[in-house]
């Protein structure tokens, strides 16, 4: 009687979780572009692309940048105009309200949700021939050429929305404050998705109050659209939602014996919470302090911005 | 599972006992023979597969793990020898080609001596140890206590700011009675300097160890031809720092002042060494007092002291400070590993600077430790500028030549 006993308790509830475990496999068949993590391209993947090949993808990779700023903290506003946003190929503002010391396209729009969407959907209008869309906060500092390397290999006609990908729940999507970026499709597909106040309400009840980083990614999600994590090629994070001073911080506390190495990535994209001094001091960093002697063959070329001094 | 095998052995003798005693009580017992039963199935069961499942997921866990430990890693790079640490290795990247400041790291060899104390060792000398001083030759860390461990070289002075000129001259002697022949140039520094060395060599390898001359942040007063910064560290070549013991022995120079960088500086003045110009190619200053934060955008009000101390003009703002700057001051623990990490790790892909160095017409490639080395020819690049000035070009040639005589 007592084995009879287990094995009908082994039978039951082997099924029960088989049963569990079918359920979540099905919502798997609907994505078609899912993977999580995109890398950049490593040095053996670019051998096989001729010079020629290398030139039009270069010339390719061009950036949008749409920098949020408002009028009460200008002094951010400054510091992006002077430092990192003249690497963009074109790099615009957008306020929540118009300043005489602002110049910037004026969205007149309190609410942060619908000034985002406000926002993308004036770079969509106004892209031109530019396939590549980055968003930043006003704390936020960019190495436009990293993020160049990283989208080099990829097609702008095909959805993709990267930066550091956080999960909510079940739902996948990017951390605002270390920059977002969009496709030229992955931007298409959301502005037409605006248009469905079901799917996607410009302004909602208590239901929508969940910021719009996550907003935004389920917008993307009703559309096909999956957040993915923009690493290097060891699998390190390039966007950074804090400074670096605090990146290094945490790192001393992490691994003491290897700081540097332990913290951040050599072609890391962004960083954010950087005051506009510290802003000045990475433009310093990145584009002019370097050790004599130390050369890398890269396989693309930028030059320095014209009418700068800091860079 | 042990315990069930226990249970189901209690029942089958509860069994045989009933059975044994001949009391048929087969209606309660067996129902709740037959839900212990259940119970035990279902959760031994469950047990085992969430076992299963989850030796599946723990694959990926470790192999992140051991990712995560191999980029964490390093090998120990340094020789000790007796209080000083004698650099094996010449610090590299995994993708660049470090040729040229290999040659320097060959041919212009620093010591680096390294000011601190014993209650500075692990706040400060320490992260000077896992940092910059990694690139120099030679590092020797000077304290007024000998440490065998840390290693650190006993002085025999006290502790103190006004024992800086004590300290500097035993710290000086010390380094030409035992490594005088193990490099060619000597560089002071605090242990709240950055020193970017590569960049130091570049600027040495226009001259010869054997020149009369130092290099630093240059001040004017108190002195004819200037002297050198202190905190913004310092560096001698072989026959200066032969003209300072020297200077000691005749009693040419003594110990006048604690004000350790003016009494060096007056002292090398009486003995014949040149106060050098350090600026780079563009006239912008390579040693600097302060921290590069207060340098690139910091106004110095006008009465402040700097103004009347700088040796040569003092140029405000981004323009402050050479691509090739050599060293900062007053750098805490955090922003060590922060310059570490801008000046050799964190870069723009593909970014061409504007300020492109040359190599110095004086830096004669000789004879070079065992190795013939080929012609290296760098390519000539010719690329459109790309988006934002079409139409210009640039050619790069950078011809480099020399063999093993």
């Amino acid at each position: 009687m007592f084995m009879k006993g287990m094995i009908m308790g082994g039978i039951f509830c082997l099924v029960l979780s088989l049963l569990a475990s079918f359920n979540p496999s099905t919502e798997h068949t609907t994505e078609d572009h899912h993977h999580h993590h995109l890398q950049a391209p490593s040095k053996d993947e670019l051998k096989h692309f001729s010079h020629s090949q290398m030139e039009d993808l270069s010339n390719q990779v061009r950036v949008y940048c749409i920098i949020m700023v408002q009028p009460k903290i200008l002094v951010y506003w400054a510091a992006a105009i002077h430092t990192w946003s003249k690497h963009c190929d074109k790099a615009v503002f957008y306020t929540s309200e118009a300043s005489k010391a602002l110049e910037a396209v004026d969205l007149n729009e309190k609410d942060d949700w619908a000034r985002l969407r406000k926002a993308l959907t004036h770079a969509y209008e106004n892209a031109g021939d530019l396939r590549w869309f980055f968003v930043a906060q006003p704390t936020t500092f960019a190495i436009i050429e990293n993020l160049k390397y990283l989208l080099l290999t990829k097609d702008p006609n095909e959805p993709f929305y990267l930066g550091n990908a956080a999960k909510s729940g079940e739902l996948d999507y990017v951390v605002y404050d270390s920059g977002i970026v969009l496709s030229y499709e992955a931007l298409k597909r959301l502005v037409n998705v605006f248009k469905d106040e079901d799917k996607c309400p410009e302004r909602g009840g208590s239901l929508w109050n969940v910021g719009e980083e996550k907003q935004l990614a389920m917008c993307l999600k009703y559309t096909g659209v999956f957040a993915e994590n923009g690493e290097d090629i060891h699998g390190k994070g390039l966007f950074n939602s804090k400074s670096v001073e605090s990146l290094i911080s945490d790192s001393m506390q992490a691994n003491p014996t290897n700081v540097v190495e332990g913290c951040c990535s050599d072609m890391a994209v962004t960083f954010n919470g950087m005051s506009p001094d510290q802003m000045q001091v990475m433009m310093f960093g990145v584009y002019r302090l370097r050790p004599y002697g130390h050369d890398f063959h890269d396989l693309l070329l930028f030059d320095p911005p014209v009418g700068s001094n800091n860079d | 599972m042990q315990w069930t095998q226990i249970v189901s052995k209690r029942i089958q003798n509860e069994h045989k006992e009933i059975a044994g005693n001949g009391v048929a009580m087969k209606g309660p017992s067996s129902k709740w023979a037959f839900s212990m039963g259940f119970l035990v199935g279902a959760c031994s069961v469950y047990v085992f597969l969430h076992q299963v499942w989850f030796e599946r997921s723990y694959p990926v866990l470790s192999e992140a793990q051991e990712k995560a430990t191999a980029a964490v890693e390093r090998p120990t790079s340094w020789r000790k020898e007796g209080a000083a640490l004698i650099n094996l290795l010449h610090p590299h990247h995994a993708d660049e080609d470090s040729w040229v400041a290999d040659v320097l790291y060959q041919k212009v060899r620093v010591l680096c001596w390294v000011m601190t104390g014993p209650y500075n060792l692990q706040s400060r000398a320490h992260h000077v140890r896992a940092t910059w001083s990694r690139h120099c030759n030679v590092v020797v860390f000077m304290s007024s206590v000998e440490d065998p461990d840390f290693p650190t070289v006993g002085l025999g002075t006290k502790e103190g700011r006004d024992q800086l000129y004590w300290k500097t001259i035993r710290a000086f002697h010390y380094v030409y009675e035992h490594y005088v022949n193990e490099a060619d140039w000597f560089l002071k520094a605090d242990d709240d300097t950055y020193v970017v060395v590569d960049n130091l060599r570049w600027i040495l390898s226009n001259h010869t160890p054997k020149e009369p001359i130092y290099f630093g942040k240059r001040f004017k007063p108190y002195t004819k031809q200037g002297y050198m910064s202190g905190g913004a560290g310092y560096v001698l070549s072989k026959e200066a720092l032969k003209r300072f013991v020297e200077g000691f022995r005749t009693k040419v120079c003594t110990h006048t002042t604690p004000v350790e960088d003016l009494a060096l500086g007056q002292c090398l003045e009486k003995m014949g060494v040149m106060a050098g110009d350090s600026r780079d190619t563009l006239h912008r200053e390579t040693f600097h007092p302060f921290v590069p934060e207060h340098h690139l955008t910091g106004k110095f009000s006008k009465s402040f002291w700097y103004w009347s101390y700088c040796y040569y003009p003092i140029v405000e703002g981004p323009q402050c400070c050479s691509d090739l700057a050599v060293s900062f001051h007053y750098v805490e623990a955090e922003l060590m590993y922060t310059l570490e990490y801008y000046t050799y790790h964190l870069r723009a892909y593909g970014y061409t600077p504007r300020y492109q160095p040359p190599l110095h017409q004086g830096l004669s490639f000789g004879p070079l430790s065992q190795t013939t080395v080929m012609v290296g020819i760098k390519e000539a690049q010719e690329k459109e500028r790309n988006k934002l000035v079409p139409g210009a070009f640039k050619v790069k040639i950078l011809f480099i030549i020399y063999n093993k005589r």
